[in-house]
């Protein structure tokens, strides 16, 4: 049950390619549904059955998504696809504009379909110099076969799509700045509501999903919501890429079914390097609240289990942590990096990514207090939840946890000046 | 001084555009810069950004506050090869400060620092979505993945 999703070219030759992409059953659905003239409310009905849920981080149930698109209402509407990756420790999207680009042309044309949009933008990472060559030799080639542009394959649809290209900024991956960085402006978090189904790309209503979730559509309908919910576990559907960093042995993409074992996935991912052992996962991505080795090895991986455990499924970057890292500095880079990325926008965020980044840094460095261990966590509190878009909170929750599940590694800094791994 | 944008750029900056209602020639705004950018060795200069305003009907503090904003412009000259490493954490847990080190020793520059002989600009970048491949550096479009700090110089020598 692996690599039967986003990946199901990645074994073959010239994964990326038409011939390749057709000979797995590759546009089939697409054809089908324009051929049948297949109700768009069913489509959603068969999305909503397969318990999809947004593979960008949020986890939200994408039928529901589509269905907040008012799509008979007269006006331009949008389709975007968010390819702008930069969560840290996440790299699937990478890789799927790599392997399978013709898949996610494929999704985005049913997903344009779907909610009445007739333009697509899929908004690809500025860095990602081979992945945009990639996705738009696809576009090309779907465009050459009447796939995607106007009056697709005689049915009269249109949905001419394009990939366009950023210029390094983690808070694009926000889908309201995303939308503000494609309108040529800097990428700032907008307020919500009117929420992007109303009001988003140049003031159309507009909806936006993450390229695993938009590559994963083909596959769910060719096969059914029955079938992918059924590879994974109940409101929690489906394969889900988990890409798998850090101290193991095989880092790397892994597409396994929702509620896998994180022991089994570890197992997968060739187990921990060196046969050290096991100390922490950070697992979705570094905003997701870190988890001890005793909590993370007797959970699943699944958006619930996760939850439940206090930390979420995100972006399903899974950071393997063993032993002998100093879990300072480790949060130190983390803190850093919220530091550099927030737009400063709103002041709780721009001001307290600053001050948590400052005062981790002087602990690591043997230079704190604990009245500095107090003050973190108050301006931790401070951000979370005051703040436009969820960057605050990805700031603070990773201070949060660290203290939390890792406060003897903090006092021994400020203590013996020094690090105790 | 006025500077005009190169027929060449024009021409795909014009190409670019077709991808955007007519009215909407701003959105066209990262790509024209990347395109100056990469014309004139990799950074762009203010006379430089009021010809992408110009061209696109944008007023000259817009281009600016985007070409601020977004991480891969540089506003000072830089090298010709911009080396990117990566050291978020994905990074950093599989060794990004040696392979930092080793580029730092060799070159003779600091981050942020160019070579006297213009060859190389050295950066530490945020998570470039390759954490399979860490610790990894960018340099141009190729990524470079799983390296050791004995890798680092045959890779610099290679490039001119």
């Amino acid at each position: 049950m692996a690599d039967e999703v986003c990946f199901r070219t990645r074994h073959l030759p010239e994964p990326w390619s038409l011939k390749t992409y057709e000979s797995v059953g590759g546009y089939k659905i697409w054809r089908k549904i324009l051929q049948e003239n297949i109700k768009p409310e069913d489509i959603i009905d068969e999305l909503k059955l397969s318990a999809l849920r947004g593979r960008g981080g949020a986890g939200f149930p994408t039928g529901l998504k589509w269905s907040f698109m008012p799509r008979n209402a007269p006006g331009q509407k949008y389709l975007l696809c968010n390819s702008d990756e930069g969560e840290p420790g996440t790299f699937k999207d990478r890789e799927i504009l790599l392997v399978n680009p013709h898949q996610l042309v494929e999704g985005m044309a049913i997903a344009g379909y779907v909610t009445g949009a007739t333009v697509g933008y899929n908004y690809v990472r500025g860095e990602f110099i081979e992945p945009f060559e990639r996705i738009e030799q696809a576009l090309e080639e779907a465009r050459h076969l009447n796939l995607i542009g106007k009056n697709i394959l005689g049915s009269g649809i249109d949905f001419e799509l394009h990939n366009v290209i950023g210029a390094g900024a983690y808070i694009c991956g926000e889908e309201t700045a995303l939308m503000d960085s494609l309108e040529g402006k800097k990428g700032l978090p907008r307020f919500k509501p009117p929420f992007p189904a109303n009001y988003g790309l140049y003031g159309c209503p507009t909806n936006i999903n993450n390229t695993e979730t938009l590559a994963s559509v083909p596959v769910i309908l060719e096969k059914g919501g029955k079938w992918f919910l059924d590879l994974g576990k109940p409101n929690n559907g489906g394969t889900k890429i988990f890409c798998v960093s850090g101290h193991v042995n095989k880092p790397g993409n892994y597409e396994v079914p929702l509620g896998i074992p994180f022991s089994e996935l570890l197992t997968l991912a060739g187990g921990m390097r060196n046969s050290r052992r096991l100390k922490a996962v950070i697992p979705g991505g570094s905003s997701a609240p870190v988890l001890p080795s005793n909590i993370i090895l007797d959970l699943t991986m699944d958006y619930d289990a996760i939850a439940k455990a206090g930390s979420m499924l995100g972006s399903g970057g899974v950071i393997v942590v063993d032993e002998t890292t100093c879990m300072v500095k480790l949060l130190a880079r983390i803190a850093h990096f919220y530091f550099e990325e927030s737009c400063g926008q709103c002041t709780p965020c721009r001001e307290g990514t600053g001050w948590m980044s400052r005062i981790i840094h002087r602990i690591e460095s043997g230079e704190g207090t604990f009245k500095d261990l107090e003050v973190l966590e108050e301006v931790a509190k401070g951000i979370m939840g005051r703040t436009i878009c969820a960057l605050g909170d990805a700031a603070a929750l990773p201070v949060t946890s660290f203290l939390q599940h890792f406060r003897d590694e903090f006092v021994y800094h400020v203590t013996h000046k020094h690090c105790m791994v | 001084m006025t500077v005009v944008l190169s027929l060449k750029s024009k021409k795909a900056i014009d190409q670019w555009l077709k991808k955007f209602p007519t009215d909407q020639k701003q959105s066209g705004v990262l790509f024209a810069l990347r395109t100056v950018q990469a014309e004139n060795g990799g950074w762009l200069s203010e006379v430089l950004m009021d010809a992408v305003a110009a061209y696109l009907g944008m007023p000259n503090i817009a281009v600016y506050e985007v070409a601020t904003f977004y991480s891969m412009f540089d506003l000072k000259p830089v090298g010709k090869h911009k080396i990117c490493v990566c050291t978020n954490i994905a990074c950093l847990l599989r060794g990004s400060d040696e392979i930092l080190n080793q580029i730092k020793t060799e070159l003779g520059i600091e981050v942020g620092e160019t070579t006297r002989d213009g060859r190389f600009t050295l950066k530490a970048v945020e998570c470039l979505a390759a954490c399979g491949g860490a610790p990894m550096m960018q340099i141009g479009g190729k990524v470079y993945e799983n390296l050791t700090p004995e890798k680092i110089n045959p890779i610099l020598a290679e490039l001119e």
